[in-house]
């Protein structure tokens, strides 16, 4: 082998691909906020409808029509109070909903100019205005006596943990990690959240009072659910999801296969994002959000060639065109009905993946198509979804995996309760788990009453 | 392309559009701006007497009413007549005048109610070669607290004295301009005609407040603290001026009369609107106070093709056309009968329509069809009032179709007669004619 040849194989990895400038530009706000004059410019597109089809699309409900009126007048106070009464982290959720697919997408605005208003960032205008102003909408009810257990610091929790300490009960947050947050701290590609906003939003959500949150802390090591059944009135599980999907293919264990969402948490919490080594070619393997936020991440960290390849065509994928177009824009390329059989690697690091070429049946099966193609690789990335792993003790029921809730979010044992990403009928969305806190701190408050007055 | 040229009682100007006496026609160098931009002619702005020039506040002199998107709607002012020196404005506007020969001069005027101080005015402005002059009896702010502007055009007796006057000592076109601040603008119309105007011109600023400072409560704009009513103009007061001007052309007494029109005209439609109903040409100030001079442009080209369209060859030709399509509402026929019809292809499902008709007028239009979002429209409830039309997002969504004769109107099960019938003759009026 000559020396070249050789080199050649030398996987290229390298921290400080690019300047100082290069990472700031490329890890900027992806959707900078609206000025002061563009959001009532924007408001002002908005028809008013009569019930509206874009509080119907919201996951959590929220009045968007009428708090976008309240933004046409300068009254941002009022719209902020009209968000977070439904969505306590509106903030977050206007900044990483996917909102071409659900209230942008129901905006009438569609239909007659193909452009909706720009739903996301006028709530991200007014919530930002009242956090900015510290304006706090809700007080806490006076101290009912009963406490509630959180498991997880994430959208469901706090939403649920805010539920309970506004009707006056006294709120533990268990987090198994060092920050709260849950994925909007660890779990979202850089440019979607910045300015340490998902701290922010903590601080002004446990301002109410009456929410302690414990770091560090994981259930199944530290305690066990049978724990904080006896020594809190109610428990509620928020604890997402830990385990990740692997390939099962010989070599995923090789240096240079990277689980995309330990490496999203890598950049999410690096200081000097100049110390992050990437590969000069590198592979990304998923269809969802987090291949798309790893993919594009990758790139915008200097990686010379990204790929994204997925086993099914565009429509297929969970991750919505807007997102796809997205990381295309910024350089990523997708190859799509591929799916991974071989990882080569050499001297124990990645250095390939062989495809084969896959096509869908009318049955929604994938079929080989028995062509197949090699792409090399310097680094791969697997995003093919995320599983429950957690042992619960005492056990509760699952459904698709996770566990098992009803409509008020209560799980098979009585006085627990569980969201977001954790329930078997959970979407994955910030917005559903805040969803599922609220409603669950509601049935949570119904079932501390009760019990209140049975004693 | 359509002949443009105007001729209005005589004065010659290339296009029919004016600048108002206003600011922007303060001084030669804001004049001959206007005359390389295009403009057809200008009211140079109101001279008063001789003197020590007045004064104005050195604090704002405007206000504005903006939409959402920073638009201006609606605009007020507390400025009085120019500050400047009588001979300066003399000399400019001859100059300008020798050197524009073709554009239109006017010179507005402001001056005491004594036939002394008309008199001495008039002399002086006949040598300046323009073409006629305007009495400003309009001006509600400021001039109006000593006696003059909207103070004069508020009495039609002193209206017909000065008009008089002005007849009497000049040989120049007298144009009289009118307040809308006044109950019936037909009085003082016929009070100008009455003393010789050669025309009126109409409307002048409507008496206005644009708004408090909720800090401190002030008056916006705010002179050190305190605030007096200014003059509204812009295009929120367009429909107002329309309505005058018809008012005065369709009067037995002043049909004839001929009238520039003035009162938000922004663009060339809102030129077309003055003109069909009466006016002889158009006079403009704050579109170009909000946009520059620029905009004459599409007053000129947007006019001349739809007058191409519509197969006009001059702008006579569409002087007035409206006029007649004019009446009292006692006059309007009962017989003609609407109903709203929404263009489900092009219906984007806002809802509207429906909420506005739901909470506020006649339950006429239906939300759901088959359980699912749907809008339409229930006959036996529509009036046709022409709500929803009015509040609908999407241009030509929902028309009003008219009930053939023959056809059962829904709501009222009467079959339609098709033969006119008004409230002067309806069985339901207790003063109907021939009702003994």
């Amino acid at each position: 082998m000559s020396e070249q040849a050789a080199e050649a194989e030398q996987p290229d990895i390298k921290s400080a691909r690019l300047s100082a400038e290069q990472y700031a530009r490329n890890f900027s706000d992806m959707h900078p906020p609206l000025g002061a004059t563009a959001a009532l410019v924007e408001a002002d597109r908005c028809y008013f409808c009569y019930d509206a089809p874009c509080t119907e699309a919201c996951p959590t409900g929220i009045d968007v029509a009428g708090f976008i009126n309240m933004i046409k007048s300068g009254n941002n106070f009022g719209a902020a109070r009209l968000i977070l009464q439904e969505n306590i982290v509106g903030g977050s959720c206007a900044r990483v909903c996917p909102t071409e697919t659900l209230c942008e997408q129901a905006c009438v605005r569609n239909d007659q100019d193909h452009r909706p208003v720009s739903i996301g960032l006028l709530q991200r205008h007014a919530v930002d205005a009242a956090m900015a102003a510290g304006q706090q909408f809700f007080s806490r009810a006076p101290d009912s006596g009963k406490t509630v257990a959180i498991v997880g610091a994430g959208p469901a929790g706090l939403s649920c943990a805010h539920g309970l300490a506004r009707r006056g009960h006294q709120v533990t947050i268990f987090e198994a990690r060092e920050k709260s947050g849950g994925l909007n701290e660890y779990g979202l590609a850089t440019y979607k959240m910045l300015d340490n906003f998902a701290v922010r939003e903590i601080d002004y959500i446990v301002a109410i009072g009456g929410i302690e949150i414990r770091h560090g802390q994981r259930l199944g090591e530290d305690f066990d659910l049978a724990d904080l059944q006896r020594q809190f009135d109610a428990v509620f599980l928020g604890i997402g999801l830990d385990a990740v999907n692997r390939l099962g293919l010989a070599g995923e264990d090789a240096d240079g296969v990277i689980s995309a969402v330990d490496y999203i948490s890598e950049i999410r919490q690096c200081l000097d994002l100049a110390e992050l080594p990437v590969g000069r070619r590198a592979l990304v393997i998923g269809g969802g959000m987090t291949a798309i936020d790893i993919a594009t991440q990758v790139k915008l960290l200097g990686a010379e060639e990204v790929t994204l390849v997925y086993r099914r065509g565009p429509e297929a994928m969970p991750a919505s065109m807007e997102e796809q177009e997205f990381c295309q824009i910024k350089g990523v390329k997708i190859r799509y009905n591929a799916i991974p059989v071989r990882i080569h690697t050499t001297g124990g690091h990645v250095s390939s993946v062989e495809f084969a070429r896959s096509q869908s049946a009318a049955d929604g099966s994938l079929n080989n198509t028995g062509e197949g193609f090699s792409l090399p690789a310097d680094m791969l990335f697997t995003a093919i979804g995320q599983k429950f792993n957690a042992g619960i003790d005492p056990p509760l029921a699952f459904e698709n995996g996770r566990i098992q809730v009803d409509a008020e979010r209560k799980a098979s044992v009585s006085g627990v309760w569980a969201g977001g990403d954790c329930i078997g009928n959970g979407a994955d969305l910030t917005v559903a788990a805040a969803q599922d806190g609220k409603l669950a701190a509601k049935s949570i408050n119904a079932f501390l009453q009760s019990s209140g007055n049975e004693e | 392309m359509a002949d443009l040229s105007s001729t209005f009682i005589g004065i010659q100007s290339p296009n029919p559009f004016w600048l108002a006496s206003a600011p922007p026609t303060d001084k030669a160098y804001n004049v001959i701006r206007a005359f390389e931009a295009g403009w057809g002619g200008v009211v140079w702005k109101t001279l008063g007497e001789d003197g020590p020039p007045l004064v104005n506040v050195n604090g704002p002199r405007y206000g504005a009413w903006h939409s959402g998107d920073r638009r201006l709607m609606g605009f007020n002012n507390i400025e009085l007549i120019t500050d400047r020196p009588l001979a300066t404005n003399l000399q400019e506007i001859t100059q300008v005048k020798k050197d524009w020969p073709e554009r239109a001069m006017i010179v507005s005027l402001m001056v005491p109610c004594e036939e002394k101080a008309w008199l001495d005015i008039l002399l002086r402005v006949e040598d300046t070669g323009a073409d006629g002059i305007e009495l400003n009896f309009g001006c509600p702010h400021g001039m109006s607290e000593r006696g003059m502007g909207s103070a004069v055009g508020q009495v039609p007796e002193y209206v017909e004295m000065v008009t008089r006057w002005c007849k009497e000592y000049s040989s120049m076109p007298v144009i009289v301009k009118l307040t809308p601040n006044i109950t019936d603008i037909r009085h003082a119309a016929r009070a100008a005609q009455a003393g010789g105007a050669d025309a009126v011109s109409m409307i002048n600023t409507i008496n206005s407040i644009i708004s408090v400072d909720h800090d401190n409560f002030t008056i916006n704009p705010s002179t050190g603290g305190k605030g007096t009513h200014g003059g509204y103009c812009g295009p929120a007061v367009k429909p107002i001026a329309l309505n005058m001007v018809a008012e005065v052309a369709r009067d037995e007494v002043t049909r004839e009369l001929p009238i520039s029109g003035i009162g938000g005209i922004t663009d060339w439609r809102d030129a077309v609107d003055f003109i069909a109903l009466g006016a002889g040409n158009v006079q403009v100030c704050t579109a170009a106070m909000t946009y520059g001079f620029k905009i004459v442009e599409d007053l000129n080209t947007g006019l001349a093709d739809f007058m191409d369209s519509k197969g006009f060859g001059s702008i006579d030709e569409i002087v007035g056309k409206a006029v007649d399509r004019l009446t009292d509402w006692q006059y309007l026929d009962l017989n003609y009968v609407v109903k709203a019809e929404i263009d489900q292809a092009r219906c984007i499902q806002c809802g509207r329509c429906h909420v506005v008709c739901e909470d506020t007028s006649h339950q006429a239009i239906s939300s759901l069809k088959d359980g699912l979002r749907h809008f339409d429209v229930i006959e036996e409830e529509c009036v046709g009032c022409n709500l929803c039309v009015s509040v609908c997002p999407v241009e030509d969504c929902i028309s009003l179709r008219e009930l053939a004769a023959g056809e059962v109107d829904k709501r009222t099960g009467e079959v339609v007669s098709g033969q006119y019938a008004n409230w002067t003759t309806h069985a339901n009026n207790p003063m109907r004619e021939g009702r003994s």
